[in-house]
């Protein structure tokens, strides 16, 4: 594998790499075995693999705190992985089972943790970019100075909704770290085909919102640039947007055929610019694991996704009931 | 132990499909990633990835075989320090494994086929209505247009409730462009009286965001022409979520303005939304006729914890009417008013509709028809034992609402009565509704495009046999 370019010697406790090593693994694996359970027809419908852009929620939910909230659009199941849903009840919700976040009624675009501040999952493209700078209002009328991170891809950011948003989000300066996961294609449309502008980000010139371009593929350039805009949104700066270069090395969802882009094109990132070998490089060459420390994780990670796998598996389909459930919230009001 | 590879799923409607190449060969070494073979399926052809590391022990499917159903071992794949030999005899022939593996399939289907069908819904119930008194008796009235009855209430609730806010397009220093949120600003301040950019997709997604953030926003359209802008996120968003999140999210916020035709605004100004909102699984519907139910309904709204569609009328905005005093005065969802009691002929309507509706009554009466008229004042819930009731009384039924007639308010009601009041029926429902056409400007040509108290009156006499 040829070796990356790390342009500084990275400022970071061993801990801290291996923690970001752990999770980024376990979010592809996890993923791998998404996509084989796909494969095998326990997982239906729409499957979107975040394989690849594990960097990007890995480096920024290292500078969240606790009552931050992150929303998302349907590629979303790294991002769960990432501020900490059980892997179990992922995996259930894909095989569309009662132990599922949903009890198996959103499937992989719809879910959500309310404990874990993880608003969605939503499968309209661009549709989660007002609704997170909305959760970003609430905090703010709120008077705390807590921040939502909206995730969104290079294709949602040319709808139109997205640019009301940071209009608004900037004029009443909302706590809200706009994070567009440029990972090139917009399904099987390129950037350069879809897009008019290179840099996504200085599109929120136009609203006085800062932004930077950041290497998506490195977690400690990602987490250095999350750090920053997490910043300036608690300060009560408003809004920030970091445009995330990424890659996704799978296709758009478990049927695409990929005839949009080569397979060199992939094999390069891969071999190039792999996020996950980045960290085992840093962690091996700063002496800070062995081969076997590493093999050990890698066995770890393992068992925690076939726990989750079998978990997904084993779980009851949902009780026929639950097709009447959850329509409306209960009114428990007395004068109701 | 060696893992079998089995025929991919690669699409959400694949069940067999062509193993058209394969790119690897009897051991080689694979890693997670690699492209091992190409396959046709119903839609394209596509490349299929390892996700296993290993070494190609032995190729179970030969390239070019059509019509491979999915999940039969296509190959063998050797861990390390494993070897051909390690294969065993479940996985050494392709053609017994894959019999096998039908077998394995079509049990599958026999248990999907044995699920018991749900029913749709329940059996239809003996008609129970509610015909309790909306406030108490010698209770002292006054007299109040529909539009301070909307502001007052929402005055109420903000004042009871420090997250409640209101947001939308002039609510705040234009104090309404209807004067529906007049000295408002003045009372809560910019922060919970918000000005907002025309960006009503925009702001409707800020609404329901700030709902899962714990607030309970009032979104007022300018009309409800406007939110044709925001649907996807009042459906797509406000509605679903709860459902779509096992019960963990719902969105306590209510969408409000004027809907329906005002006067002489043409076609895309001019569209009532009841039957649209109605339809969806998720929202409420509210369409208030008086002023003392616009007050005592949108209380109820702003608490509840669900998404309300909340649609008023621009022409009853300076309509009077009665309304209770009452320290808190609110009307539940889900019960229709009989505004008049009569018993040849159940008129059913809501919003502006009561306008013709009770007009024809008292023509009706003249004439010595006796017409009982039903305001439904919400549309979702739908207090379906209310008319049902009526109609087993009344044994004739019409109903009267503006919007456009096909898939109506009406459609729908008339479908309820055939299935359940059927035997009652002394003829069919008529359904007065807003004309099949756009909505003209001229003068002339609007009036026809609406309905009217004489389209009601000749649809009693008509269901009347007179």
């Amino acid at each position: 594998m040829a070796a990356r370019k790390t342009t500084k010697k990275p400022n970071v406790s061993a801990d801290e790499l291996k923690k970001y090593y752990r999770d980024m693994l376990l979010v592809r694996r996890f993923e791998e075995k998404a996509g084989q359970l796909y494969g095998m027809g326990l997982i239906g419908g729409f499957c979107h693999l975040y394989i690849g852009q594990e960097a990007v929620v890995v480096g920024l939910e290292a500078t969240a705190e606790e009552g931050d909230k992150r929303i998302t659009t349907y590629r979303d199941h790294g991002h769960m992985l990432a501020c900490g849903m059980d892997p179990d009840g992922v995996m259930a919700e894909l095989t569309g089972r009662e132990g599922g976040y949903s009890k198996g009624k959103g499937g992989s675009m719809h879910m959500f943790s309310r404990e874990k501040d993880f608003y969605g999952g939503h499968g309209i493209v661009g549709a989660n970019v007002p609704l997170g700078a909305g959760l970003a209002l609430a905090d703010q009328y709120k008077g705390n100075d807590r921040v939502t991170f909206t995730y969104f891809g290079d294709g949602a950011a040319n709808q139109g909704q997205v640019y009301e948003t940071f209009n608004m989000a900037a004029l009443w300066k909302l706590p809200v770290v706009f994070v567009i996961e440029n990972n090139q294609y917009a399904m099987g449309t390129s950037q350069k085909r879809s897009t008019s502008t290179p840099d996504i980000y200085t599109r929120g010139e136009a609203f006085g919102i800062p932004g930077e371009a950041v290497d998506g593929m490195d977690v400690l350039a990602v987490k250095e640039a999350g750090a920053k805009a997490v910043a300036h949104c608690r300060k009560g700066d408003g809004p920030y947007i970091l445009e995330v270069k990424t890659y996704r090395y799978r296709g758009h969802s478990m049927s695409d055929p990929a005839k949009y882009r080569t397979r060199e094109e992939v094999q390069k990132m891969r071999d190039e610019k792999d996020c996950i070998e980045h960290v085992r490089e840093l962690l091996l060459e700063g002496k800070h694991a062995s081969e076997e420390d590493l093999k050990a994780i890698d066995k770890e990670i393992k068992d925690v996704v076939n726990k989750s796998a079998d978990f997904a598996k084993e779980s009851a389909e949902p009780d026929v009931s639950e097709l009447w459930t959850d329509i409306y919230v209960e009114d428990t009001r007395e004068d109701a | 132990m060696p893992t079998e590879i089995l025929m991919p799923a690669l699409s959400p409607t694949m069940e067999e499909g062509t193993l058209a190449k394969w790119l690897v060969k009897e051991g080689d070494t694979v890693n997670s990633g690699d492209i091992m073979a190409e396959i046709e399926t119903d839609k394209a052809t596509m490349e299929f990835e390892a996700v296993d590391e290993g070494t190609i022990g032995k190729i179970l499917i030969e390239e070019g075989t059509e019509g491979v159903k999915v999940n039969t071992p296509i190959a063998v794949l050797l861990e390390e320090g494993e070897s051909a030999d390690d294969i065993g005899e479940s996985s050494s022939g392709g053609g017994a494994t894959s019999a096998k593996e039908d077998d394995d399939n079509s049990d599958g289907d026999e248990s999907r086929g044995k699920a018991e069908p749900v029913a749709a819904s329940p059996a239809a119930p003996v008609p129970q209505p509610d015909a309790s008194p909306d406030w108490p008796e010698g209770t002292e009235m006054q007299n109040m247009t529909v539009r301070e009855a909307i502001n007052i209430a929402m005055i109420e609730e903000m004042r009871n409730d420090e997250n409640v806010f209101i947001m939308g397009e002039e609510v705040a220093e234009y104090q309404g462009a209807y004067k529906i949120t007049q000295n408002m600003l003045d009372e809560f301040g910019a922060k919970r009286v918000i000005d907002t950019p025309i960006t009503e997709h925009g702001f409707a997604g800020i609404g329901v965001g700030a709902a899962w953030g714990g607030l309970k926003p009032i979104v007022e359209f300018m009309t409800w022409n406007f939110a044709m802008q925001a649907i996807d996120q009042i459906i797509n968003s406000a509605a679903k979520t709860n459902y779509m999140s096992g019960g963990q999210l719902g969105c306590s916020i209510v969408f409000r303005g004027p809907n329906g035709a005002a006067a002489r605004v043409a076609a895309q100004h001019s569209q009532d939304y009841a039957a649209w909102y109605s339809h969806v699984p998720g929202l409420k519907v509210v369409q208030p006729y008086s002023a003392a139910d616009a007050k005592g309904l949108l209380k109820s709204a702003i608490r509840d914890p669900n998404p309300v569609i909340f649609l008023e009328n621009e022409i009853l905005y300076g309509r009077s009417f009665e309304v209770p005093v009452l320290d808190d005065f609110t009307i539940p969802f889900g019960k229709a008013r009989i505004a008049r009691p009569g018993d040849d002929v159940t008129i059913v309507s809501f919003g502006i509709g009561m306008t013709y509706a009770l007009e024809a009554a008292d023509k009706l009466a003249e004439e010595g028809v006796s017409a009982e008229v039903i305001d439904l004042r919400t549309l979702r819930p739908l207090d379906y034992d209310t008319v049902l009731a009526s109609v087993m009384k009344t044994n004739r039924c019409v109903t009267v609402e503006e919007g456009f007639p096909v898939a109506s308010m009406g459609n729908h009601l008339s479908a309820v009565i055939m299935e359940r009041a059927f035997d009652y029926l002394d003829a069919p429902v008529i359904n007065c509704t807003g004309k099949d056409v756009p909505m003209p400007y001229a003068a002339n040509l609007e009036k026809l495009a609406l309905t009217s108290t004489k389209e009601v009156i000749e649809a009693v006499n008509k269901v009347t046999y007179r």
